[in-house]
């Protein structure tokens, strides 16, 4: 009896784990759809929504902090497509203001006038960004060379290990947590012998309406439609009158966002450190072409596959060695069914891989 | 023709002379530790610069490779076989000359494998690895290739934290001086740094002419060609696959020389030289120096590394390799360090200037 109420208690957390790393690999495949390219500072903008819920949950309601997180998360998703993938050929206001704020943020965040009174600081900064988001603006109009899909996969590194940096000296090296959503951390529920902490529920929920809420916003919205028309054939989309490049954005916005949400409900668990996005982002992209690059559903489906395979190898290898357990299931697909578990064989001559 | 493509080389060397002779002038010899380091970090980057720049691939593993490297040589020459002395291997390796009898800097006598077959062992053990991985990485493309060496660099890193004999999260230290010759040897003895600064330039220089008469043969054609495009390059009848594997070991053996030397170098290792941000510094530099332009790739190399070491940035080392690889690749993706733009601008200048001459 104990045996299998172990198990089911590994199975239980693995799905909850996995449905973490399903909603990563969504976000992927969200930006890939609309772009081709992916996202490597994906598990950064996870980490960038939970640390700042983390911080205004120390004044507001834990709702209200998780809204803020998500928020600033979406505007982060924005800042950079704007700024790093969009290619315009006319001066934009938008994307001179957005560089001025991303270096109004590395301003801040590297302490360069915290000698002075806040309000001043921030004055100082305003003064130092605005200049260079005009000027920066005027250099990417003027040399801007237009890139392919690998440049801009480099440059979303770039971004990953800026965003990352910066969140080091905003937050520092401490972890820190979430308060949990019901209960405290030895709260647990009893489900027909199996002890579970409410915060799982928490999770498994919010992922289940995560997922609901992207299929029928894809299914039935005209956004989501004309989004699923971009993946499909973008210049075929921009024919029919789709404004592409707002599409393009909007996708950073939401994979953000989802992002956010889910490092917001894992935090209380797993706790959350400025350098956690890297193994974020290994553990999405393995579920991501688990289920095929760019099929939603079939990654909500690998990730939970993944969770509770992994859970399970926790009982048998040193949980330190748990990514090597992940990359090597990420390898082997690779390797061999690049085109995902639930991939057709058809695609597979298609794509390049 | 033959002799103008080494003019480069010949100011390379004399620039190095220069540097050295400057520095220890001007009394700051301490400059050269860091720059010796550099040279070896720029023997690593033309490596890396033959598998991204000409073969068109890219890798975010090689950190990985300099580590596999490091570690193989640094456990193999701190492993004390003086409890083992009388076994009969060895007794024989000893024989014929392939172990040390040391002292440890507190003067423990010591008997361990001499660096030289330390060497061989970890080239062979990279070359190794780099196969077995190559073979079916190097099937993928664009982002599944870069998150797939990532993958690799996570592991080797995890191992070298996760197994007792690579000193976890501590690393290894202790590794003893590598004698290439009697008298000269790879440490960072302060009164051996001029030594060892030309050590390092030698290695590299060797290094760059193996990738300068590579790039110009018939597999320097190959790989540009298999840039340019792979299914082109193919249907030539370009072994696409083959080539590519090649590089891409060579250019993990640069890495991992780069690695055994420096562990001797520096006498440590730890699991912080080789993690992913250290790969993605390594692209960086490439990227710096032009993809494709061994020594655009060469000085790159060794001002960044510097730059680094010399901790002008402080802790916002990482935000610059970061910063300076997004701006690269927005707005010159073929790289900052390049002859042909210099040349460039000077021939515009020439222009205007015998314009104005005219008009």
């Amino acid at each position: 009896m104990t045996g299998i109420v172990t198990i089911f208690q590994y199975i239980i957390s693995g799905l909850a784990q996995g449905s973490i790393y399903a909603v990563v690999a969504i976000g992927f495949n969200i930006i890939y759809n609309s772009t081709g390219i992916i996202n490597f500072a994906q598990g950064e903008f996870v980490v960038l929504g939970a640390m700042v819920s983390i911080t205004f949950s120390a004044i507001f309601p834990l709702w209200a902090a998780i809204a803020m997180g998500i928020a600033v998360a979406s505007l982060y998703g924005a800042l950079v497509e704007i700024v790093f993938v969009k290619y315009a050929r006319a001066f934009s206001p938008l994307r001179a203001i957005c560089l001025a704020s991303i270096v109004f943020i590395l301003v801040s965040a590297s302490g360069l006038f915290s000698f002075l009174h806040p309000v001043l600081s921030i004055l100082f900064g305003l003064a130092v960004a605005l200049p260079f988001g005009a000027g920066g603006e005027f250099l990417l109009l003027r040399f801007q060379k237009e890139q392919n899909v690998l440049q801009l996969i480099i440059i979303t590194i770039g971004v990953s290990i800026l965003t990352r940096e910066t969140m080091k000296h905003v937050w520092g090296k401490d972890v820190f947590a979430l308060r949990y959503f019901t209960g405290t951390a030895i709260t647990t529920i009893s489900v027909g012998g199996v002890y579970i902490s409410p915060q799982l529920l928490w999770v498994l929920g919010t992922v289940t309406l995560v997922v609901a809420g992207l299929y029928l916003f894809y299914k039935y919205t005209l956004v989501g439609k004309a989004m699923r028309a971009v993946s499909l054939d973008r210049k075929a989309a921009q024919l029919c009158g789709i404004n592409a490049r707002l599409l393009v954005t909007l996708s950073f916005i939401l994979s953000a966002a989802i992002g956010a949400l889910a490092g917001a409900v894992t935090s209380p668990q797993t706790s959350t450190d400025y350098k956690m996005g890297s193994s974020f982002a290994i553990n999405g992209f393995t579920v991501a072409i688990l289920g095929g690059l760019g099929n939603s559903f079939a990654a909500a489906l690998a990730g939970l596959l993944l969770g509770v395979l992994e859970s399970f190898t926790t009982a048998i290898v040193p949980s330190s060695y748990k990514e090597v357990v992940v990359i090597i299931i990420m390898l082997l697909i690779l390797f061999f069914k690049p085109s995902g578990l639930f991939g057709k064989r058809e695609e597979r001559t298609l794509k390049e891989f | 023709m033959a002799a103008r493509r080494y003019i480069p080389l010949a100011i390379f060397i004399v620039l190095l002379a220069v540097v050295q002779i400057t520095v220890s002038l001007a009394g700051a010899n301490y400059y050269l530790t860091q720059l010796t380091m550099s040279l070896y970090y720029a023997l690593i980057a033309v490596g890396l610069c033959l598998f991204m720049g000409y073969a068109g691939q890219v890798s975010m593993g090689h950190a990985g490779f300099f580590g596999i490297g490091a570690y193989v040589q640094a456990v193999v020459t701190t492993s004390n076989l003086l409890p083992f002395k009388d076994a009969g291997a060895v007794r024989f390796l000893d024989s014929i000359g392939f172990l040390i009898h040391g002292k440890t800097t507190l003067g423990q006598p010591v008997l361990y494998v001499s660096p030289w077959l330390a060497l061989l062992f970890a080239l062979l053990i990279t070359v190794g690895i780099a196969f077995l991985i190559g073979v079916p990485v190097l099937k993928l493309k664009g982002h599944y290739l870069a998150m797939a060496t990532l993958g690799f660099n996570v592991i080797v890193l995890t191992l070298v934290l996760g197994v007792k004999p690579f000193g976890g999260a501590d690393g290894l230290s202790g590794v003893p001086p590598f004698a290439l010759v009697p008298g000269v040897a790879v440490s960072g003895r302060f009164d051996a740094r001029v030594g060892n600064y030309y050590i390092a330039a030698v290695l590299l220089i060797l290094g760059i002419v193996v990738a300068m008469n590579l790039v110009r043969s018939r597999v320097g054609r190959a790989l540009r060609a298999i840039h340019g495009n792979e299914s082109a390059a193919g249907s030539l009848g370009i072994n696409t696959s083959r080539y590519k594997l090649y590089t891409f070991v060579l250019s993990a053996v640069f890495a991992a020389l780069g690695g055994c030397f420096l562990a001797h170098y520096n006498a440590a290792i730890g699991p912080s030289d080789i993690d992913i941000m250290k790969s993605v510094r390594f692209v960086a530099i490439v990227a710096v120096g032009g993809m494709d332009s061994i020594w655009g790739v060469v000085y790159s190399g060794i001002i960044l590394t510097f730059i680094s070491l010399r901790q002008v940035f402080q802790s916002y080392d990482e935000i610059f390799f970061a910063l300076i690889l997004i701006v690269v690749m927005l707005f010159s993706p073929r790289g900052f360090f390049r002859y042909e733009y210099v040349k460039n601008a000077l021939g515009k200048l020439r222009a205007r200037l015998r314009k104005e001459r005219a008009g």
